[in-house]
């Protein structure tokens, strides 16, 4: 079991092999790069690919008549309703891997038999509203005639974000520490985006949808301040 | 020369005996940061041999009837090996830092081979790609420096030089300047064909290693650079391939990489540091000697032969698993610019046409390995720490 950070034999620096570190220093000092430039040839290429490159999806055209004429009406009072649609399908997809995320995590809470701890009642509780966030997105989605179940092109990119954080919670090799602190990283962005879906509801024409938006907004305040403190509590207590 | 041609008398673990259970082979893997780099070596060399004997019983069996059923029962095993072998590497490994291990791998197992191998066309041959595989390492070092914001020497651990070689982008051959001359089955000695096996099973790993990973990666430089030295692992497999002799039969190759299997499996045992990874090598040379005797027995009821006719003789020590630095310096200082004209080695002035054109055409629209890599210079922590002091 990954309890807290442990003095053993890392090897992965410089201190731990000085002779050979030197030697790779005099190979490095003997034998220079062979291409001229530097590190910003790379990134005058990358701007090169960025202009050719195409987008990596789209937004779905809405499957139902209805959804249709609702699109049109939304059309005519928002710019874009796909860029509302596109952050709504964002949103979805967040919440519903958050549920799997502090799946993940409890599991790894639950090996640690922490006697008197409320831990696991404290994440199931945060699970639970990540659940019930993902339903409400799911409605609005309906609401608007659009499909939750297609993977918009802001849910995909989402997901290639969270990608670190699933490999964290998952492995069974990290602490708890370290899985509060990836659960942070989501729990962040979790609360800045429900600000802003709010913003764009309003913007876009739909207070209705901002309304009910906001008591989202007001459990995920509280995430954040859960997960700080519980990251906080966890390594001071070790530190000490 | 020590030798260790006793060990095949030995008839290890018959094969009904080679059991797994599927926790066991997804099992604990080793510490990226606390294990030393050659047992992540050994594991990765040690999947590539495996995957290659898959590779080579399958050949077999689409040539033969007779051989499907025992060919498909030892492959189930080699299956298993594979597995139990290659899931020891942890997750906390990003592929672009897998693949400097596989660098690192490709550069000091090649360069132990090559000082061990006693035929000198073929040792040749090693130095000749050792310094191809040692380019690929700085190359992929600057990439993961600047793409990820690593150090190569976390995964290197100091054992294994990070600066240019032969150009990567020099090592893109017409293919008729890839093909080798062989060595003859009846006077080669063992360990020359144990080398080619073993050689050739690595850098095929190496290759499908580069093209299953290449497309996960999003930085356009990334994918294209991934291509490029894929192509050259192609490349090196041609080359190494063709060091065996194709006059061997089936049943022979199949003695020979099973005879491999064995050696490196005792190599591996013999110098392992980690206890855990230690106690599987040294399983896994019991099943070896099982499967080995299973290919002896073929060997005499088809081909009528003495399976010693290929088996007898001395072996050199172990495959070595230590830093190769001075010797890769020396091949370095003295070979970097050897080229390929058809099998021979030649001078950089002397490099056929057909290879100049066919790399011209290919690098007309941009290298990646040149873009990625200029002035990249290796610092403790990284190039910027270079850039800050
Ligand atoms: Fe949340
Ligand atoms: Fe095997
Ligand atoms: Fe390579
Ligand atoms: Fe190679
Ligand atoms: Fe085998």
């Amino acid at each position: 079991m990954a309890t807290a950070a442990k003095l053993g034999t890392n090897f992965t620096g410089v201190q731990m092999s000085p002779k050979d570190t030197q030697r790779l220093m005099e190979a490095v000092e003997h034998t220079h790069p062979d291409v001229a430039g530097d590190d910003r040839m790379l990134m005058v290429e990358r701007s090169k690919h960025n202009e050719e490159a195409e987008r990596i999806g789209s937004v779905p055209i809405p499957g139902s008549v209805k959804g249709m004429l609702k699109s049109t009406f939304d059309m005519i009072k928002g710019k874009s309703p796909e860029v509302l649609i596109d952050k709504l399908g964002e949103r979805l997809a967040f919440e519903r891997s958050g549920v799997r995320l502090y799946d993940a995590m409890i599991a790894k809470v639950k090996a640690m038999n922490i006697v008197g701890s409320d831990l696991v009642k404290e994440l199931q509780h945060i699970r639970d509203e990540e659940f019930e966030h993902m339903v409400m997105v799911e409605d609005a989605i309906k609401t608007l005639g659009a499909d939750p179940t297609a993977q918009t092109p802001c849910a995909d990119v989402a997901a290639v974000k969270s990608i670190g954080v699933m490999q964290v919670l998952t492995d069974p090799r990290t602490n708890v520490a370290q899985g509060l602190n990836a659960l942070l990283t989501i729990e962040l962005e979790d609360n800045a985006a429900w600000e802003l879906l709010i913003e764009l509801a309003e913007a876009g024409g739909h207070p209705d949808l901002a309304e009910g938006f906001g008591k989202a907004k007001a459990q995920e305040d509280d995430h954040l301040i859960k997960i700080k403190t519980m990251v906080r509590r966890d390594l001071i207590n070790d530190i000490k | 020369m020590e030798t260790i041609s006793g060990i095949f008398d030995n008839k290890g673990t018959p094969l009904e005996k080679q059991k797994f259970t599927w926790k066991e082979m997804a099992g604990k893997p080793i510490s990226k940061l606390d294990d030393d780099a050659f047992t992540r070596v050994r594991i990765i060399l040690m999947n590539g041999v495996e995957t290659d004997s898959l590779r080579l019983k399958h050949g077999i069996a689409r040539f033969n009837k007779e051989l499907r059923l025992p060919l498909a029962e030892i492959r189930r095993t080699e299956q298993h090996q594979a597995t139990m072998i290659n899931w020891l590497i942890g997750a906390d490994h990003s592929p672009l830092e897998t693949t400097v291990a596989y660098e690192q791998v490709a550069i000091e197992v090649t360069a132990a081979v090559a000082q061990s191998e006693p035929d000198p066309y073929q040792a040749q041959t090693y130095r000749f790609g050792l310094l191809e595989d040692f380019d690929h390492l700085y190359r992929y070092s600057a990439m993961l420096d600047r793409l990820e914001g690593k150090d190569a020497n976390n995964i290197l651990q100091g054992y294994t030089d990070i600066v240019p070689g032969r150009k990567s982008s020099e090592h893109h051959r017409h293919p008729e300047n890839d093909i080798r001359d062989n060595y003859e089955k009846n006077t080669a000695a063992l360990i020359t064909k144990i080398h080619a096996a073993l050689i050739t099973g690595a850098e095929y790993q190496t290759h499908d290693y580069y093209q299953n990973i290449g497309p996960l990666f999003a930085d356009p430089l990334a994918r294209q650079l991934y291509a490029e030295i894929a192509s050259v692992e192609e490349q090196h497999v041609t080359q190494y391939g063709s060091l065996s002799d194709p006059s061997e039969s089936h049943i022979e190759k199949w003695l020979v990489h099973e005879a491999m299997e064995v050696y490196m499996y005792a190599s591996c045992a013999e110098q392992e540091t980690n206890p855990r990874i230690k106690a599987i090598w040294e399983r896994f040379l019991d099943y070896e000697l099982g499967h080995l005797n299973v290919a002896c027995d073929w060997f005499k009821r088809i081909e009528g032969r003495d399976p010693a006719e290929i088996l007898a003789g001395p072996l050199p020590k172990m495959v070595e698993f230590k830093s190769q630095r001075d010797f890769v310096r020396q091949v370095l200082a003295a070979e970097v610019d050897l080229r390929s004209a058809g099998t021979a080695y030649v001078g950089k002035d002397k490099e056929p046409k057909s290879s100049l054109d066919y790399r011209n055409h290919l690098a007309s629209e941009g290298l990646a390995s040149d873009i990625v890599s200029a002035g990249y210079q290796w610092a403790p922590g990284g190039e910027l720490f270079r850039k800050v002091s």
